[in-house]
């Protein structure tokens, strides 16, 4: 199963096994990583997953759709390797992801 | 006070749990579920959940070792019976008595049955829960028909999610127009038309009077014809589970009445979520069916069963997918708003402004977060920009905040 790292603002890092074909959004609040509210849960409608891509691995991500660069567009210290985390979808190229937490999500 | 018992694990239980623990309550919690999950996301159930790419443990909300960590006694399985003001207790279908200092309501909707004949044949399905969900999903089979009784979010997703697996589809509305209830005519008829071109063929207008059968169900009768059917999904709504809070003599009006500050008439009872008939961000009052006023007035509720309560005032938000189009909704629209279109349907990427007395109080973006998200804000600040300006796409809506 991948692995992905999520790192707080303080430095914290969780490193968590998520199963291919599941978000990185999901695989933070299913291992309780603190910093990702997600409050609905995935739809791309409330930009409260906002991370911040390590920028090592911004290149193998695909690249924002329209939606979510218009959520992420409101996001607070929004900047270019920024992400809703709910979309991206994990895939086994992916192993290793780094992702940083924002500051606050609202 | 030692001892919190909340009755119903849905969004508001479990947003409960993880408040009453991140504001410092060390005292014993209890959570108590009807159903067999713990709790769940119910907006995949319609969407993801139902078309079957999206695994049943995806949908809870929490990973079980939350629990676990939180020390949260989880009663799954079982329903509250009774609730004694007096005895502060709360039993339960299994017989346990739960005594409780403070008590919080989150017993959410139950789907309003249709009264009509035949609504009992197999084959007739309603949707609220993974069960409902799960009974669902064989009977989305290519060449199948399905009818939907009721054009609201529930019998559209569905409908979008039936035709992708080739199902044939008719919606039957008593209303009017689609989403009559919740969306202005030109989010209704844009989402019709949205639905034709996917081949979902639509009896507006009609009331449903029957549904037809033997063994299975074969068809859905009207008032305006009847529909074959191999399959039906009745779509017409909730109704709030006061049932509990009315037999212990608690002030229930379409939902449990609480004030701003999730509170009941009973000093030691909260409520929060979709059971809640609670004060509104522009003055009136309002019974919510949506994720974030689980989430939010759970946040108000724990925090005030903890005597360090805020008004609850936040402006509602919602959303719909259907298709490869998000509608997403701030505010509360009320008939009588002046309604201001911005962008052209046809470009399937639009808005609707709802002017109350001049001051901002909805919007329906579809496909359009942009106006979504400074239509929140301009809720949120009462707003009143000048409605010839909001309706002119070649002013940057961020130029209005």
């Amino acid at each position: 199963m991948p692995k992905i790292t999520y790192i707080e603002q303080n430095g914290k890092e969780h490193t968590v096994e998520v199963p291919v074909g599941w978000t990185v959004m999901e695989g933070a609040v299913k291992n309780r990583v603190p910093g990702i509210d997600a409050d609905c849960g995935g739809a791309c409608a409330c930009a409260t997953c906002h991370v911040y891509v390590d920028p090592a691995w911004q290149a193998k991500l695909k690249p924002r759709a329209e939606m979510e660069a218009q959520m992420l567009d409101f996001a607070l210290e929004l900047k270019p390797n920024s992400r809703l985390s709910c979309q991206i979808k994990v895939t086994q190229e992916l192993d290793g992801l780094v992702v940083h937490t924002p500051k606050s999500q609202h | 006070m030692d001892r919190i018992v909340i009755i119903g694990a849905g969004q508001a239980g479990a947003q409960a749990v993880a408040s009453l623990r991140a504001e410092g309550f060390a005292g014993a919690i209890t959570l108590v579920g009807d159903e067999p999950f713990p709790p769940y996301q119910r907006p995949p159930l319609s969407k993801a959940y139902l078309s079957g790419d999206y695994a049943r443990e995806r949908l809870f909300l929490k990973p079980d070792s939350f629990y676990a960590e939180s020390q949260c006694d989880l009663r799954l399985g079982v329903a509250a019976v009774d609730l004694d003001r007096k005895a502060k207790t709360v039993t339960l279908s299994d017989g346990a008595g739960l005594p409780y200092d403070r008590l919080l309501l989150a017993t959410g909707t139950l789907v309003r049955k249709l009264p009509v004949p035949g609504a009992e044949l197999p084959g007739v399905h309603y949707l609220r829960g993974i069960a409902e969900v799960d009974g669902l999903r064989p009977e989305l089979v290519a060449g199948k028909r399905l009818a939907v009784i009721g054009g609201g979010y529930i019998g559209l997703e569905v409908a979008a999610v039936a035709r992708k697996h080739g199902l044939d589809v008719t919606v039957i509305e008593a209303a009017g127009r689609v989403m009559a209830r919740s969306a202005s005519e030109p989010v209704s008829a844009f989402y019709e038309a949205e639905h034709r071109g996917h081949g979902v063929k639509f009896l507006l207008g009609a009331m449903a009077q029957g549904i037809e059968g033997r063994a299975r169900v074969t068809a859905v009768v009207t008032d305006r014809g009847s529909v074959a059917a191999d399959a039906v999904l009745i779509g017409v709504g909730v109704v709030p589970d006061t049932s509990l809070a009315e037999s212990a003599g608690l002030p229930c009006n379409n939902g449990i009445v609480v004030d701003e500050f999730a509170a009941t008439a009973d000093p030691d009872i909260f409520a929060a979520g979709d059971c809640t008939n609670h004060p509104d961000f522009t003055g009136g009052r309002v019974r919510l069916e949506s994720v974030q006023n689980a989430i939010d007035q759970a946040k108000h509720a724990a925090a005030s069963m903890l005597g360090k309560g805020t008004a609850y005032c936040e402006v509602p938000w919602f959303w719909s997918d259907q298709y490869d189009l998000k509608l997403q909704i701030a505010g509360l629209a009320r008939p009588g708003d002046v309604i201001v279109p911005r962008g052209d349907p046809a470009s399937r990427k639009f808005s609707v402004f709802h002017l109350r007395g001049g001051t901002v109080a909805a919007v329906e973006a579809v496909n359009a977060a942009p106006d979504y998200i400074i239509g929140r804000k301009l809720i949120a600040a009462r707003a009143q920009p000048a409605p010839e300006r909001l309706a002119d796409i070649s002013i940057p809506i961020k130029s209005f905040v």
